[in-house]
């Protein structure tokens, strides 16, 4: 066997390397030392981030007969996720020092570092198997991360519901892809796109449901969503932001890959209207139930649904500009995303409240928490000029780019009135928090520096992605 | 060339907007104003240097040959529309259509890079003197900025979208500057007015611009006005409504040109525009922001040059102008109006003179017309800023615009008088202002067109010298009110007041350096920097035009004098013998009053009030029904989220077996 190979996988490897460091470290360290988890894993974090956007990181190659590859784009698409962990890094430096969390913190990093080690293999396997090993390890330890708060009862719900689902899922898949496999005698992907055919019929039609409702879990697409709510309302903060950012932007490239490169040649034939109709439900009921939360994480969970949807219209249109569009629009969703956990978390933390009405009158106590939760909330609507409207934009386009039929016109149609529905919600958030008054409000608190320089990120993104189009260019000129 | 400095030029201003607006508040006045002026004079440093060293390094990076380049200094992609067009090698086929930010040095953008920072420093300086104690400081420095900051990226813009985002920045930068003294109601419906006109106008720019890149499937100016023989092809002759599409799209863009120019019939807002502070109509109104029209035209020119009939439009559009404001400026009492409508005559002249340089495709005398209309812009922006200061200087020590207010000032304010009288004798085209040089060329120009036009100009530039001596005369000669009886009044009504008197020393610097500028710019050999296809151009001026124009200037002046210089009643006389002329002159022909009509009687009673039931009704009908579907579907599904996750499994199951559903009849 030729070792060599093995440097195929520079990220990987790097990601492994963090994580056994911070493991053997946790483990070995005394209780007074572990303090330093987290700014350990913050720089660990940083390094490997940056070490990702040298150009050799992903250089184009392949390993292990052909299981895995990484190419510059699936090396973008890391570097996309590795910037969101480390925010959400920072973010929950406060969070993992509290009382009851203290213990444990150690866990709480290494856990994410595995999660994030099963999403790479995802983002870049060319065989089923492959695949497979890498969405379990990314989906078992969040069972655990879910069920991170001990003490807290809906920890615990969320826990038992979101391995129960996990587990359905999975088994919904694993049997979709055996069809395949019964269907085309191989796993490779590219094995399968040479060989698939519609002509397969009815097992194939099955088979492609199942895969797709196996990813319609991961990414929360209606009506595979309906763990999400409860899921991410009771999990704690950061791992909601977690799940909600980059499990769900890994897993949403990964099934660009998979329907583009495995099922390309039944994009017309079939997954072109499945995709249309998960799209439009997707969209619609993510909004029609994020109207009517009160608490802001499960508000979160139903925007995030319907955010969701959006970023499968990039996938929608089957071109290469779907790649970069899908890409950016994750990279503005992980800044505007956890931007709004951001700010939730710091009030989590500092006063222990989350529904809706304790924001009112935010802005009088907490201008500047208000003022990113605003940048946070026009960025997900979509408002020129901050990042998420280009976002969208781009999504949009490259829906409309390919065949440019009239249905997809209709179904961008949908989605921009949907953007007019998901304005009122996000505004809403706005409303209370400067136009309401209260006569309970937050109290005026400075919250923790780590809290701080983590908004001060995802403000710089909201409004530089916006205005720098250099990212969007390079996400272009990566794919072409 | 090095791209520090263009960005520079670009970045401080922006960087005075933002940090005076949104630290000014913290700064006392004294400080912002200075920061403010600090900041423009580095700009104007470097600008003076970029320039020079586009005229002067003989660097080969600017000259070709004999010949002056048009030189990109930088040229960013900043939102990429299509992709380019690559074919299998991976070599480019077709460039997309993408919108660049960039920085384009030629004859043209190097002028207005001496014009406009010039006149922006001279202004912030005069500023520190004339808005001493005005509430709201800080402001108007960080909006001055902000103007400053738009209008050099409209002259660098390399493509016509940079150029209108900048044409909409210096929009609202002139909205904001007007509306400055924003507790008055005459200035808030003066920078309504302004916007909305101004915004009018760019609409038609706006579909110019799209109908242009939509046939030539680009947007920057350099492949257009190099090779305009391409953009013809591009458009392939198409016709529409019995013109040409190239005609329509020029037209279309000529009329952004026409509403920032305040050419008719889209002038009502400037004279109205005065109602900001004085510097501020000196800056914009008269020098840089208003001269944008020309400057669009003078950068497509080479398009225009294709189409006579779009040239011709301007001719007319221009001259037509000239007439009508001249004929205003002669009967207002306000100066500052008399001097805006001097201002819309003025440049009037450019674009006449811009209209006329080009005959069958071919430039007439190698582009005489445009180079004069470069050359007026230049002393214009010179002369006009030096009338406005002194008149703000003038309004200063009186408190009032009006000339029946004012008179026999030469004696208290001598410095302030000298320089208006450079600018008036400047504007009149006396030999050796500078006003001499460019106007006579532009009426060459206008001889070497047409001697139609030629007499036509002619009698407009005399009309000139007559209005701009009356307001001189009755100034600072005339009679004398009792200025002395004025100050008593005013302090029995415990106001502060004092007789006239000149003004402080951050005023009359300006003053001076641009009656100096004024004086002597018709020397700088102007033919060499600026011409229409880089080559050097032989000034000569044509003796028989220019002995006519001065006879012409002379006579005008000596009639005002006769008219203004001592009180009589001759002037009212005259008045009487035709009332309804000057009634109607004295109300700017009617043009509020028919705008108002056609407004308020046809386009709100006719067409608005409609569709404002239409909206009400019916749009806001479908709407609150949209949201009522909303909701009640919103209400009607909540129990699909039970909390149980036996229910969560039977609907990802349903889902499942609904999409291989979906998935069988499509394959089938």
């Amino acid at each position: 066997m030729d070792y060599s190979q093995f440097l195929a996988m520079k990220q990987e490897i790097g990601l492994l390397v963090v994580f056994l460091l911070i493991f053997l470290y946790d483990t070995f360290s005394t209780p007074k030392g572990s303090r330093h988890v987290p700014a350990l894993s913050i720089v660990l974090m940083g390094i490997l981030t940056i070490a990702g956007f040298c150009p050799h990181a992903s250089a184009t190659s392949e390993a292990f007969s052909g299981m895995y590859a990484t190419s510059p784009v699936m090396g973008a698409i890391k570097n996309i996720l590795n910037v969101g962990v480390l925010i959400i890094f920072i973010q929950a430096v406060k969070w993992a020092n509290s009382e009851f969390v203290a213990i444990r913190r150690g866990e709480f990093y290494e856990l994410i570092l595995l999660t994030l080690f099963g999403m790479y293999l995802m983002i870049s396997s060319r065989h089923f198997l492959m695949f497979i090993i890498g969405l379990e390890t990314a989906s078992l330890p969040l069972c655990a991360l879910v069920a991170f708060d001990k003490n807290r009862y809906e920890s615990h719900e969320a826990a038992i519901k979101y391995v129960l689902t996990a587990v359905f899922s999975s088994a919904i898949l694993l049997m979709g892809l055996s069809f395949v496999y019964g269907l085309c005698g191989t796993l490779y992907y590219d094995g399968i796109a040479s060989i698939c055919r519609s002509e397969f019929g009815v097992m194939m039609a099955v088979a492609l449901a199942f895969v797709m409702a196996g990813f319609g879990f991961k990414i929360s697409l209606v009506p595979f969503h309906l763990w999400t709510a409860d899921v991410y309302q009771g999990a704690p903060t950061p791992v909601t932001s977690y799940l909600s950012v980059i499990s769900k932007g890994s897993a949403a490239f990964a099934f660009l890959v998979v329907l583009t490169q495995v099922f390309g040649s039944l994009y017309a034939d079939a997954w072109e209207w499945m995709l249309y109709a998960l799209i439009i439900l997707t969209i619609t009921v993510g909004n029609l139930f994020a109207m009517r939360q009160i608490n802001m994480k499960r508000f979160l969970a139903f925007s995030s649904i319907s955010q969701a949807g959006y970023i499968m219209l990039a996938i929608m249109g089957d071109n290469p500009m779907g790649w970069s569009a899908l890409m950016f629009y994750i990279l503005v969703y992980v800044f505007s995303n956890l931007a709004a956990f951001g700010v939730i978390g710091a009030i989590e933390n500092a006063t222990g409240r989350v529904e809706m009405t304790d924001y009112n009158g935010l802005y009088k106590t907490n201008p500047r928490l208000a003022f990113t939760m605003m940048l946070a909330m026009f960025s997900l609507a979509g408002i020129p000029p901050f990042a998420g409207f280009f976002s969208k934009f781009f999504v949009f386009t490259s829906a409309l780019n390919g065949t440019g039929s009239a249905a997809l016109y209709v179904l961008v149609l949908i989605a921009l009135i949907n953007t007019i529905i998901s304005l009122y919600y996000y505004l809403l958030v706005v409303k209370a928090m400067f136009i309401n008054d209260s006569e309970n409000p937050v109290a005026t608190f400075r919250s923790a520096c780590s809290e701080r320089v983590a908004m001060w990120v995802c403000v710089a993104g909201i409004i530089g992605l916006g205005i720098v189009s250099y990212v969007y260019n390079y996400l272009l000129n990566v794919v072409y | 060339m090095d791209i520090t400095i263009p960005v520079l030029i670009l970045a401080i201003p922006l960087f005075m907007f933002l940090l005076l607006g949104l630290a000014g508040v913290k700064m006392s006045h004294k400080l912002a104003g200075i920061l403010g002026t600090l900041g423009m004079g580095t700009v104007l440093v470097l600008s003076y240097f970029t320039a020079f060293t586009y005229w002067f390094s003989g660097s080969p990076d600017f000259i070709a040959g004999t010949d002056r380049l048009q030189f990109t200094v930088f040229n960013q992609t900043w939102l990429q529309f299509t992709p380019d067009v690559f074919n299998e090698a991976g070599e480019l086929v077709k460039n997309g259509l993408a919108i660049k930010l960039g920085f384009l040095l030629d004859p043209i953008s190097a002028l207005m890079l001496i014009v406009i920072p010039t006149i922006s420093f001279m202004v912030h300086l005069y500023s520190l003197g004339y808005m001493k104690g005005e509430k709201g400081f800080q402001r108007y420095y960080a909006f001055l900025s902000l103007f400053s900051f738009s209008m050099l990226g409209l002259v660098v813009a390399t493509n016509i979208f940079q150029m209108y985002i900048f044409w909409e920045l210096v929009g609202a930068s002139s909205f904001l500057l007007i509306g400055f003294f924003y507790t008055l109601p005459s200035a808030v419906a003066a920078c309504k007015k302004a916007f909305i006109v101004t915004r009018f106008a760019d609409l038609g720019f706006l579909i110019g611009i799209l109908v242009l890149s939509f046939y030539t499937n680009q947007l920057d100016f350099l492949p257009m006005t190099q090779n305009p023989s391409q953009v013809l092809a591009d458009f392939g002759g198409a016709t529409f409504m019995g013109a040409s599409v190239l005609t329509w799209a020029l037209v279309l863009i000529f009329t952004g040109g026409m509403g920032k120019s305040a050419m008719l019939p889209l002038h009502i807002w400037l004279p109205d525009a005065m109602e900001g502070p004085t510097p501020v109509s000196a800056l914009i109104h008269a020098a840089t922001m208003v001269v944008a029209g020309v400057y669009l035209v003078a950068r497509l020119f080479p398009l225009y040059m294709l189409e006579d009939a779009a040239l011709t439009f301007i001719t007319v559009v221009g001259a037509v102008t000239a007439f009508y404001a001249a004929c205003v400026a002669c009967a207002q009492i306000d100066i500052k109006r008399i001097l805006a409508f001097s201002t819309i005559s003025q440049i009037a002249f450019m674009m006449v003179s811009l209209g006329v340089a080009s005959k069958h495709g071919e430039a007439i005398h190698e582009g005489l017309g445009y180079m004069a209309s470069m050359f007026h812009l230049f002393t214009h922006a010179m002369f006009k800023a030096l009338l406005f200061l002194g008149a703000g200087s003038l309004i200063h020590a009186v408190h009032s615009n009006n000339y029946t207010a004012m008179g026999g000032l030469r004696k208290y304010m001598p410095i302030t008088h000298i320089t208006f009288l450079f600018g008036c004798l400047a504007i009149a085209g006396i030999w050796p202002w500078a006003g001499f040089f460019s106007k006579d060329e532009i009426l060459s120009a206008c001889y070497a067109n047409s001697p139609f036009w030629g007499v036509w100009m002619t009698v407009v530039a005399g009309m000139t010298a007559f209005y701009m001596f009356r307001m001189y005369f009755l100034i600072f000669w005339w009679d004398e009110p009792d200025y002395a009886a004025r100050v008593k009044e005013q302090e029995a009504h415990g106001h502060h007041a004092s007789m006239p008197h000149e003004s402080p020393l951050t005023m009359t610097i300006p003053l001076i350096f641009l009656a100096i500028v004024s004086f002597c710019c018709g020397w700088i050999p102007f033919g060499k920097l600026v011409t229409f296809d880089g080559h050097e151009y032989h000034i000569h001026i044509d003796w028989s035009i220019a002995t006519m124009s001065l006879v012409v200037a002379a006579a005008s002046i000596a009639f005002a004098a006769f008219l203004y210089m001592k009180k009589n009643d001759r002037p009212a006389r005259m008045a009487d013998s035709c009332r309804w002329l000057w009634t109607a002159a004295n109300r700017r022909f009617y043009w509020d009053e028919i705008y108002l009509f056609i407004t308020r009687r046809i386009i709100f009673d006719g067409i608005c009030k409609p569709i404002a039931w239409f909206d009400r009704h019916i749009i806001d009908g479908t709407m609150d029904g949209l949201a009522y579907v909303t909701n009640s579907l919103s209400v009607a599904i909540k129990g699909l989220q039970s909390g149980k996750v036996q229910m969560y499994i039977w609907w990802y199951l349903i889902g499942a077996i609904l999409l291989g559903l979906i998935t069988a009849v499509c394959i089938l």
